[in-house]
């Protein structure tokens, strides 16, 4: 049974076509392993198996019939800021602690037309606001390596379970790190696809702009499987982007050769641990022994984007947010209050006080008197930023840099200081403020055995030379097999 | 006469007449079951996205260019913010800093001057509709039906360049008129999907500076607006006479008492925090898409009025009421194009045809099919008229047997046996008759008292049901009364 | 520019928050330190700069004006906290 859980996308696949072993078989192992391990990790705001059960057998059928995709009856887990039907989905938020989604994402509506079969909805930080998971009205999430520590955030409880083998790969979001920080935590691999990639409909929104739905894996060939099913143009979606979705596992060549990685100054400034810059660099070199070209440039907007990300997200966040209100679904309080009263009750105490906080920043940045100065402000912040990245990328394929300053957090360090939650993001909120694609994968050890990680961003919808380069460094690494006691 | 004038804008919200609604693909249609129309997406919940209906920007297109505004080849989608449970998402999406169109103008006439007056606009912006909220006086609760949420609008402002309520209602009823050339809105004020908001301010005459202004709503049909505007000048002459200052603010017309009162709701703390809407992308028109709009635009009122002018020779008067909707303007051309006497058609169209679809509310119908009478007949009875087979006065009875009937107006003429009597050996007779005994009546007249003429005439005509040929019986009667 | 409670509790209407005497005076103090490093950005000459409001280079896409939802009112009303079983239903509103 440890064996099933084990099993990549491409054994697994080999093994249920085979007929080794069924899908039913293999869902029920990752069962017993949620079962088992969610009370120590609480990585599951619900577990849905009935659902899971059924679409094993659906699944089984089809693979009988000989009509199998890669996906097919391959146990995932989704984040719960994402709608599928049939489930509840609660954003780790209290107000809507017992919303019924009326329909499918669009990425849940591909998972589930591939065979897919969902084991459970995702613990996460509220509305994705967070980089520890603490922020979940249904609890902390527990770093699989060390109990005490936090996973990461956003998409915590979606790094964790594939860390803990309580799934394949899952879905997380990506608005400011959120799949890539979590991943790097858990030494797990996790990518933000480029802003358009991937379809937003149906994934609650935190801020639109930025926000981006990926895969989570063990491997960059699971997280490419997995980003060949989701991705791709959405009528629904007018910020999808009609491009072709190329088949990324067959860009998986392992060839590295003249691929010119740029290492940005600004990323391995002080304030680095020491373990993660070792181990970054080491990524770096191990590259460069592959036949990459490395180099030294400047990005040199980065030390303003945590003061952009967190004056546009919150904005639009402040906006996206002001749906919840007691009106059409969710909690209703105060009812007794007039309609004033039911609103300000109702949010008061359906939301988190991170939540609040990032409404109250937001709503603050665009209002009257202060619009310019600081959201338009981080607005043309913002194009300083692309136009840094598009220099770079002028002369380069990929940029090299640390996911995160420093290895897994513990629990509660953190919490008593917002800005210092914030800063931890520092690394991985440029890719979202320039539309680019980030893959986050493990690359060391800390003293204390916590995973270090690195990541890779590329061009807009390259997500292939990204994947290829990170796939290659996994061929030749063994990070990404070590599994947490 | 006051020393004060009265600046007025008026922002028009039109109701599209587009199939689906303006970011999802639920029906757009009035009259359904409450939130019948309805999806996740107008109902707002977590993780919908918008789509923009083409058919809406077609429509901003087509009503910019007929009313001469500048199409932007760019513009952008924003989003208002505020709480209120018609607005599902906690904010309205719509255009803000970058609309579709700017500038245009639409040009109104007085009843009674002889110069149109050119009212400037300052742009027409797509949005969305709200719900609807329903009061119910007898709970502590009320109701939202988000039906209309989502329902395309163009929201159409002018300029502050209005002096009176009769100034508004002319602008009103040609914009109206123009939307509904254009069909793009079927202009039911009633049914709210012409609706109407009315910012006014009062100034010394002369001043250039504008005067603190009040924003009116629920402005639910002219009339509403006529008298609120009247009410407000009023209302702020007084108060500024009275030296008080006049307060910013929104009031609602409230239509039984007919009077303004402030909305004084301290859920009104307005801030809308504009800002892009980062679902939608730049919404691109290219110079293509506008020329073909252009290549497809109908004859608008004022050119069609025009044409009536110099075409048909019509006073200018009887050409714009005819061209104010373009089914009676089609209806007159019908009619003169079976029988050319384009005054006597526009007489009746504007007498008894109008008379009749006002009285049966036709006039609330985009386009009016049923006629109470065919062009084919109405064209035929005044044919009858000018052939001198009956007499207007009898028309007017034919007229009434023609109503919701195909018949030919010369068979009720045949069938009823009310041809005139142009017989002159016969009238000579009848009008013999009743001059027989009136002798002291008779010498009045020939004394100078003319109108004993038409005494004479009356009789006559009672004697012959009407029937005789009026112009006959007038000939012979002053023949006879001059003679002797 | 500093964060007053003020501020604060103007803020908190504008978002429909009710928010306690304490939360307001931590509000404060947390947002005022935020907004004192978002102040970086002054350092910042964006004269000549264009904002970035769209990431993607496209202009927005259209549906076709066809109505293709199929009426589900008691769906939608499912997540409802009040209704009457046609409409939702919210405390009074007065105007
Ligand atoms: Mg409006
Ligand atoms: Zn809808």
């Amino acid at each position: 049974m440890s064996d099933l859980i084990s099993l990549s996308i491409d054994e697994a696949r080999r093994r249920l076509d085979a007929r080794e072993i069924s899908s039913l078989e293999l869902t029920e192992a990752f069962l017993a392993r949620i079962e088992a391990t969610q009370g120590k990790l609480n990585t599951f705001i619900s577990t849905t198996p009935e659902m899971a059960r059924a679409q094993a057998e659906e699944a089984d059928r089809r693979i009988a019939s000989g009509d199998a995709g890669p996906l097919c009856g391959i146990p995932v887990g989704v984040k719960d800021i994402i709608l599928a039907r049939g489930t509840r989905t609660t954003a780790a938020s209290a107000i809507l602690k017992s919303y019924e989604a009326p329909y499918d994402a669009t990425v849940v509506a591909r998972m589930r037309a591939a065979g897919a079969v969902l084991v459970g909805k995702l613990n996460c930080d509220e509305f994705a606001m967070g980089s520890s998971n603490e922020n979940s009205a249904y609890g902390l999430t527990r770093n699989p390596w060390d109990t005490d520590r936090v996973p990461g955030g956003s998409s915590g409880g979606s790094a964790a379970a594939v860390a803990a083998r309580q799934c394949i790969v899952s879905l997380g979001t990506d608005t400011g790190g959120s799949i890539r920080q979590p991943a790097a935590f858990c030494g797990v691999t996790g990518l933000k696809p480029t802003y358009g990639r991937v379809s937003r409909y149906g994934v609650i929104a935190f801020a639109s702009s930025l926000d981006q739905v990926g895969p989570i894996g063990r491997s960059v060939r699971d997280a490419a499987h997995l980003l060949r099913t989701i991705a791709g143009h959405d009528r629904l979606d007018s910020t999808s982007v009609d491009n072709p979705v190329p088949d990324y596992c067959s860009a998986l060549t392992g060839d590295v050769r003249g691929l010119r990685v740029a290492l940005p100054r600004e990323y391995f400034a002080d304030g680095l641990d020491d373990d993660v810059r070792r181990a970054v660099q080491a990524a770096a070199q191990q590259l460069q022994s592959l036949g990459a070209t490395l180099e030294d440039v400047s990005l040199p907007h980065t030390e303003y984007a945590i003061a952009t990300y967190y004056l546009i997200a919150t904005a639009e966040a402040s906006s996206n947010l002001a749906r919840y209100d007691g009106t059409r679904y969710g909690v209703r309080l105060g009812n007794d209050s007039g309609l004033l009263g039911m609103y300000r009750k109702t949010r008061a105490g359906g939301f988190g006080p991170e939540v609040k906080r990032r409404i109250m920043l937001g709503t603050h940045a665009l209002s009257a008197g202060y619009y310019d100065a600081y959201y338009a402000k981080a607005q043309k912040v913002r194009t300083l930023i692309r136009r840094d990245f598009n220099s770079v990328f002028a002369n380069y394929d990929l940029i090299l840099a640390p996911t995160t300053p420093t290895p897994a957090f513990k629990i509660g360090e953190k919490t008593d200081d917002p800005l210092q939650m914030y800063l931890t993001d520092i690394f991985t909120i440029s890719a979202n403020l320039a539309g680019l694609p980030g893959l986050a994968l493990p690359c060391g050890s800390s003293a204390d055995g916590l995973p270090i990680g690195f990541q890779l961003i590329g061009k807009p919808f390259d997500e292939e030379t990204v994947l290829r380069a990170g796939d290659a460094y996994q061929r030749d690494t063994d990070w990404h097999t070590r599994l947490p006691q | 006469m006051t020393d004060f004038e009265a600046v007025i804008g008026l922002e028009v919200h039109a109701e599209l007449l587009t199939a689906s609604k303006i970011f999802c693909g639920c029906s757009a249609k009035f009259g359904a079951a409450p939130n019948e129309n309805t999806c996740p997406l107008c109902i707002g919940m977590p993780g919908v996205l918008p789509v923009l209906n083409r058919q809406v920007v077609e429509f901003g297109i087509k009503t910019g260019l007929a009313i001469h505004c500048e199409i932007q080849q760019r513009s952008r989608w924003s989003r208002k913010n505020y709480f209120y449970p018609d607005l599902p998402k906690g904010y309205q999406i719509t255009q803000y800093d970058l609309p579709i169109c700017l500038g245009g103008h639409v040009d109104i006439r007085l009843e009674g001057e002889d110069q149109d007056r050119s009212i400037p606009l300052t742009r027409i912006h797509m949005e969305e509709d709200t719900g609807k909220n329903i009061h119910d006086a007898h709970t502590d609760a009320s109701l939202v039906d988000y039906n209309r949420c989502g329902v395309p609008l163009l929201e159409i402002v002018s300029e502050p360049d209005l002096r009176s309520s009769a100034e508004a209602g002319a602008y009103l009823r040609k914009l109206r008129a123009i939307l509904q050339y254009l069909q793009v809105c079927d202009g039911n004020m009633e049914e709210g999907s012409f609706r109407c908001d009315a910012n006014i301010s009062i100034r010394p005459q002369g001043a250039t500076e504008l005067g603190t202004k009040a924003e009116i709503k629920n402005l639910n049909s002219f009339r509403s607006v006529e008298r609120a505007i009247d009410y407000e000048i009023e209302r702020q002459t007084k108060a500024i006479r009275a030296g008080e200052s006049i307060v910013q603010e929104t009031r609602l017309w409230d239509t039984d008492r007919e009077v303004t009162r402030s909305m004084r709701s301290k859920e009104s703390a307005h801030d809308y925090r504009y800002f892009s809407e980062p679902d939608l992308l730049p919404l691109d028109v290219s110079a293509d898409w506008i020329e073909r709009v252009k290549g497809e635009l109908p004859e608008l009122p004022d050119e069609r009025s025009a044409r009536f002018v110099s075409e048909y020779e019509l006073p200018a008067y009887d050409a714009e009421v005819l061209t104010a909707r373009k089914d009676v303007a089609d209806y007159f051309e019908a009619a003169v194009g079976i029988h050319r006497n384009p005054k006597a058609v526009s007489n009746w169209v504007m007498g008894e045809v109008l008379r009749i679809v006002n009285d049966r509310k036709l006039d609330q119908e985009l386009v009016i099919e049923a006629w109470p009478v065919s062009a084919q007949q109405l064209a035929g009875l005044i044919a009858l008229i000018d052939d001198g087979t009956i007499s207007g006065k009898i028309a007017k009875s034919v007229f009434e047997d023609l109503l919701d009937n195909d018949k030919s107006p010369a068979s009720v003429v045949e069938e009823k046996g009310l041809s005139q009597v142009s017989d002159s050996a016969e009238l000579e007779s009848i009008v013999d008759g009743v001059l027989a005994g009136q002798d002291d009546k008779i010498a009045e007249y020939r004394a100078g008292k003319e109108k004993m003429l038409g005494f004479f005439v009356g009789q006559i005509m009672k004697k012959t049901q009407g029937k005789a040929n009026p112009k006959l019986v007038n000939e012979i009667l002053r023949k006879r009364l001059q003679s002797n | 520019m500093p964060i007053t409670r003020d501020d604060v509790r103007h803020v908190a209407l504008l978002a429909r928050l009710e928010i306690t005497e304490n939360e307001e005076q931590e509000l404060a103090a947390q947002l005022d330190q935020i907004i004192a490093y978002v102040e970086v950005l002054e350092k910042l000459d964006t004269e000549d700069v264009e904002p970035t409001s769209y990431i993607t280079p496209m202009e927005t896409p259209f549906r076709e004006d066809v109505v293709s939802t199929t009426p589900d009112t008691e769906r939608w009303l499912a997540n409802a906290p009040a209704t009457d079983g046609r409409h939702f239903r919210v405390p009074k509103i007065i105007e």
